[in-house]
């Protein structure tokens, strides 16, 4: 069945950048198990890389979990999608809910058949979740034994992720200059705020800009 | 409790909270155009603040390094359509590069 072969790939695919995560992850001063608790329980990629990012520019725990909550906030849109196509309740809601991420709910609504989407959401959801977190742990361990992260270009792995998830997002006029003064503001406030202030700030352009259309 | 600690256990108990509500409130409570607009600008402008925060910050001062030499490599990898995997790792390339000449 085709929809179980496009899950397994795009989970081996995409559980494989959990390497840089667990790499960047060590880098920023988490410890391994630290760094694999994030991708078991938070388990959302650009939530987990926010926590780490602004712990390690050295942000406090408040503004880290502020900006990836924030991050994570799509996934409750994603949430209200597959809840009608899945109806499940209870337990399985909990474990539907912890799957709920951008690949499962992809994977999921990309089906035309209704027993497919079911299917492909949770194929991907289980597939992502056991490859991100083996590779989690291998990153961790990797960049854990390699010593001095600059050294190996660990430092510059952390941006470049940043830019990777956000790239795809950047399709209009719109997105890009927003983007663009998303820069200038948080990078304006770096003198003078504290760590991890700069970067939640910005959140204020989203609000402002979306509430008016 | 250090703060990496405080930060796994928030970030990842408020996660689930948000997932979990998708999947319970009716779906009138989060289908306003707003909220889809706003939802879909916030990951934009946040993590466009962590690349530039991460890439050119030291402290609370703006210092252009080794990384920068990374973040090149990355834009060359993203407009010439790499894939997420060679993104990350030619940035790291670029950086060390950059590094032992020290920059």
């Amino acid at each position: 069945m085709s929809v179980k072969r496009d899950s397994f790939s795009l989970s081996f695919a995409v559980g494989a950048y959990g390497t840089a995560f667990g790499a960047a992850s060590v880098t920023a001063h988490f410890t391994v198990l630290q760094s694999c608790l994030l991708s078991m329980l938070t388990f959302s990629g650009a939530s987990q890389f926010a926590v780490i990012g602004v712990l390690g520019a050295g942000g406090s725990a408040i503004s880290g979990i502020a900006t990836a909550t924030l991050l994570g906030s799509r996934n409750a849109l994603y949430g209200l999608r597959m809840a009608p196509i899945l109806r499940v309740r209870g337990l399985k809601r909990i474990v539907a809910a912890q799957v709920t991420i951008d690949e499962s709910t992809a994977i999921a609504t990309a089906q035309k058949d209704e027993a497919d989407q079911v299917t492909g959401f949770w194929h991907t959801g289980f597939g992502v979740f056991v490859f991100w977190n083996i590779f989690t742990l291998l990153g961790a361990l990797g960049a854990k034994a390699i010593g001095n992260p600059s050294a190996w270009g660990l430092d510059a792995a952390v941006p470049a992720a940043f830019i990777g998830l956000v790239w795809p997002r950047l399709v209009d006029r719109k997105s890009r200059l927003i983007a663009g003064a998303a820069v200038v503001l948080s990078l304006a406030l770096v003198p003078i705020a504290p760590a991890g202030v700069p970067i939640i700030t910005t959140a204020v352009l989203a609000i402002i800009v979306g509430w008016r259309a | 409790m250090s703060p990496q600690w405080i930060a796994v256990i928030g970030t990842s108990a408020l996660a689930f909270t948000l997932k979990y509500l998708g999947h319970s409130v009716p779906a009138s409570w989060l289908s306003h155009p707003r909220i889809q607009r706003i939802n879909t600008l916030i990951p934009i402008v946040l993590l466009t603040a962590l690349v530039s925060v991460n890439a050119v910050t030291t402290k609370t001062k703006i210092v252009f390094d080794h990384r920068m030499a990374g973040l090149s490599v990355a834009i060359i990898a993203l407009l010439l359509k790499a894939p997420f995997p060679v993104i990350v790792a030619g940035a790291a390339v670029g950086s060390a590069i950059a590094y032992h000449f020290n920059y």
